[in-house]
């Protein structure tokens, strides 16, 4: 008996540090299992950060390795793949850890502050390069921003390249093409605000007859309220800032401010809910509303592609993107959102040999066949670069063709916005004045969006 | 044998301490320092002394957190005690399918509050829909009153049990003797069982007291601060100051406002455990 007890005890001595000691392995053992448990599991990837960064020095002992911060948990898979592939082609270590969806910044915060801090992370404009100014490369001589397609795609600090953005999205209004046909519309019916008022209010009126909405939900809750509180008010400030030549302000006059009220209006009045319930709707239900065929137009972008047509739901010819007229501006030349929120940084505390690896790696990904393909085809981007493969995207195909007939794309101007806080202000408003459309509710968002914009400008750029 | 222990004592002791000055003591210092600094990252922190403190002492959105935490602990802290007691007197009678009841009344309590918090989220956006009644975004006191009703939910099962146990140990030759002396229930609940109970009072509060000052995941999933802000307790309030803009200012905004927060749990706490200790009676 005393044996037995001895061995038992023996037993579970070992187990104990043979599991302790399973986190610590090779470099390469890292990065398999972190292509193994690919999946956004916000705790896997907090487990594979502290292997990955705890692995990654004992592998930069020679030659340089890569450790990428990756933002989208969508392309997780990809981005193993074509690190794998490098590793294969060039013998450099390239590590790629996925931040679980919302929670980039503060991942990046603490792996930052790591001795195997990340080679590679990106920032989504001006606000968040404001936290990570002092820790980008200036990337103004390397071989990447060569490749670049324009200018605008670069992200400036003085005269410093900070950030070189890497993917394109287009946002506008997704149609289902059959629906609109069947109330009588086509999509060349709808070429100003003043057409897609008459068509939506139109629908709304046969509401019943017809069987669907004009629009889907505008849902306020955290999946989908950014939707309108940042993309919608983006034109808003887009109109603003060519009308005054602009980039950038301080403080921001709100001159298109009843256009803003207008489309709000347009979307609340003719959905598929009543506008006071629209605090509690999600993203998925303004999604779903539009896979069952209730509503005919959802405001969303060219990642969406993927969610509409993987189960064969809808197919290329029901779906177009058409822009989002709020009556500014010249509508006939008006095309889709287009522009980024996600720029790579190289981090400037590396040693030499990392920073070479990465730009080099940066460089291959977007130059090689093998990289323009993985990230064109299979993440289903489109990266600003010379090399960059067609996309398969109905909707990034038709920003295409709209911007060779001469429309221009109304840019991304969100980065521009001050802080998290600020959309925050904005969105609350709007849910307040959606459950009750007064013109004081109105005039809290108007307060929101000027009176918020200066007093956060002002407290974020305190030094 | 005494010896034996007190030689290896330190020995035993040695892992459970070393992870509690690792996983407490250590980033518990680290804060107190970066709260005196300006930092984007642990590494690089600049220091800037009070600055951080003078900023925030005068903060409009941390005082009316403080506001709402104290108002939501006083309320939480009366109705889940005094509805565990109540409880937990009813189930110490002789009655059948006690046990039953005791396992029932404890099973919210295993729920964790993340998902509580969106469950309750979506019964009470429905039926103040029902209502028709602003939903919990733009309603703020349906926002205190459902924080209150999700904690009392979860909490109450959690109390009784340590109010069973404490009742359970009064001895019943002293309650015998009182009735045979011509108590009736109401002077035995108040003159015997209470003051005997008064230890487990003692750790009843202390919990409902801490958890309603630390309150973050159920405060996040029920409402997220919403509406702007006014269902936002002190640790919300903390996290929203650190993720909310961006800048190393607000890091060290962020961490002097924990530093804070955690003296004021402290002293609190420290005030009700001298108070009801010193009510407790010895067997």
């Amino acid at each position: 008996m005393k044996n037995v007890k001895k061995l038992l005890a023996l037993g579970l001595a070992v187990t104990m540090t043979a599991s302790m000691l399973t986190g610590c392995g090779s470099s390469n053992e890292g990065a398999a299992d972190a292509d193994t448990n690919a999946k956004t599991d916000a705790e896997a990837t907090d487990a594979e950060a502290t292997d990955a960064s705890a692995d990654d020095k004992t592998a930069s002992a020679e030659g340089g390795s890569v450790y990428y911060l990756n933002f989208k948990p969508e392309q997780d898979p990809q981005w193993q793949e074509l690190a794998a592939k490098y590793t294969e082609e060039t013998g450099v270590d390239v590590t790629v850890v996925t931040a679980a969806s919302g929670e980039y910044e503060t991942t990046l915060m603490s792996e930052m502050g790591k001795s195997g801090a990340p080679t590679m992370f990106q920032v989504n404009g001006p606000v968040g390069l404001a936290n990570w100014k002092d820790y980008c490369y200036d990337l103004k001589d390397s071989a990447i921003y060569g490749e670049l397609t324009s200018e605008d795609f670069a992200l400036k600090d003085g005269d410093a390249v900070a950030g070189i953005a890497y993917v394109i999205e287009s946002y506008g209004l997704i149609t289902n093409k059959t629906l609109l046909e069947k109330a009588g519309y086509t999509i060349d019916d709808i070429k100003s605000f003043a057409d897609l008022k008459k068509v939506a209010e139109d629908i709304t009126a046969r509401k019943d007859e017809l069987g669907f909405a004009a629009f889907t939900s505008a849902g306020m809750d955290g999946s989908s309220d950014w939707r309108f509180k940042t993309h919608l008010a983006n034109l808003p400030i887009y109109f603003e800032y060519q009308a005054d030549g602009i980039g950038t302000t301080k403080e921001i006059k709100g001159t298109y401010l009843d256009n803003y009220r207008d489309i709000w209006n347009l979307y609340i009045n003719n959905s598929t809910c009543d506008p006071a319930e629209l605090a509690a709707k999600t993203g998925d239900d303004s999604r779903n509303e539009f896979l069952a065929s209730q509503a005919v137009f959802f405001q969303n972008g060219s990642w969406e592609y993927g969610n509409l047509t993987a189960d064969g739901t809808f197919t290329d010819d029901d779906l177009a993107m058409i822009p989002i007229y709020i009556g500014v501006g010249d509508e006939a030349n008006q095309g889709l959102c287009t522009g980024t929120e996600n720029y790579w940084c190289v981090n400037k505390e590396a040693d030499e040999a990392d920073i070479q690896a990465t730009l080099d790696f940066m460089n291959w990904c977007v130059t090689s066949e093998e990289g323009t393909k993985a990230m064109g085809e299979d993440m289903g981007f489109v990266i600003p670069f010379k090399n960059a493969v067609e996309s398969q995207n109905l909707f990034v195909k038709q920003d295409k063709e709209l911007t060779a007939e001469g429309k221009t794309p109304v840019s991304w101007n969100f980065p521009t916005m001050p802080s998290e806080e600020w959309k925050n202000g904005v969105g609350q408003a709007l849910t307040a004045y959606a459950a009750d459309e007064t013109d004081d509710n109105w005039e809290a968002v108007r307060s929101a969006f000027v009176d918020g914009w200066k007093t956060e400008y002002e407290l974020t750029s305190q030094e | 044998m005494h010896k034996a222990l007190k030689r290896y004592s330190p020995i035993f002791v040695l892992p459970t301490l070393l992870a509690f000055i690792i996983g407490f003591i250590v980033p518990f210092a680290q804060g107190l320092y970066l709260s005196f600094c300006k930092f984007t990252t642990v590494d690089n922190a600049k220091w800037v002394g009070f600055a951080n403190y003078n900023v925030i002492l005068k903060d409009a959105s941390f005082l009316n957190s403080f506001k709402f935490t104290i108002l939501f602990a006083v309320v939480s802290i009366i109705l889940i005690n005094v509805i565990a007691f109540g409880l937990a007197l009813l189930l110490t009678k002789e009655l059948r399918g006690t046990n039953i009841f005791r396992t029932v009344f404890f099973m919210p309590n295993l729920i964790g509050g993340i998902v509580l918090g969106y469950i309750w989220q979506i019964l009470i956006n429905c039926i103040l829909s029902l209502a028709s009644k602003p939903l919990l975004a733009l309603n703020s006191s349906a926002g205190y009153w459902g924080l209150i009703i999700l904690m009392c939910w979860q909490q109450i099962g959690y109390m009784m049990i340590i109010y069973i146990a404490g009742l359970q140990n009064v001895p019943s030759d002293l309650v015998e003797a009182a009735e045979i002396d011509g108590a009736n229930a109401w002077d035995v609940l108040w003159k015997i069982k209470l003051p005997m109970v008064m230890s487990s009072v003692t750790i009843c509060v202390f919990l409902t007291l801490t958890n309603s000052f630390k309150l973050f995941d159920q405060n996040l999933a029920l409402t997220g601060g919403d509406p702007n802000h006014s269902t936002e307790m002190l640790a919300l309030n903390i996290y929203q100051t650190f993720y909310a803009r961006a800048g190393a200012l607000f890091k060290g905004y962020g961490q002097a406002k924990a530093v804070i927060f955690c003296i004021l749990v402290i002293a609190i706490s420290m005030l009700q455990l001298k108070l009801t200790k010193s009510k407790e009676v010895q067997q």
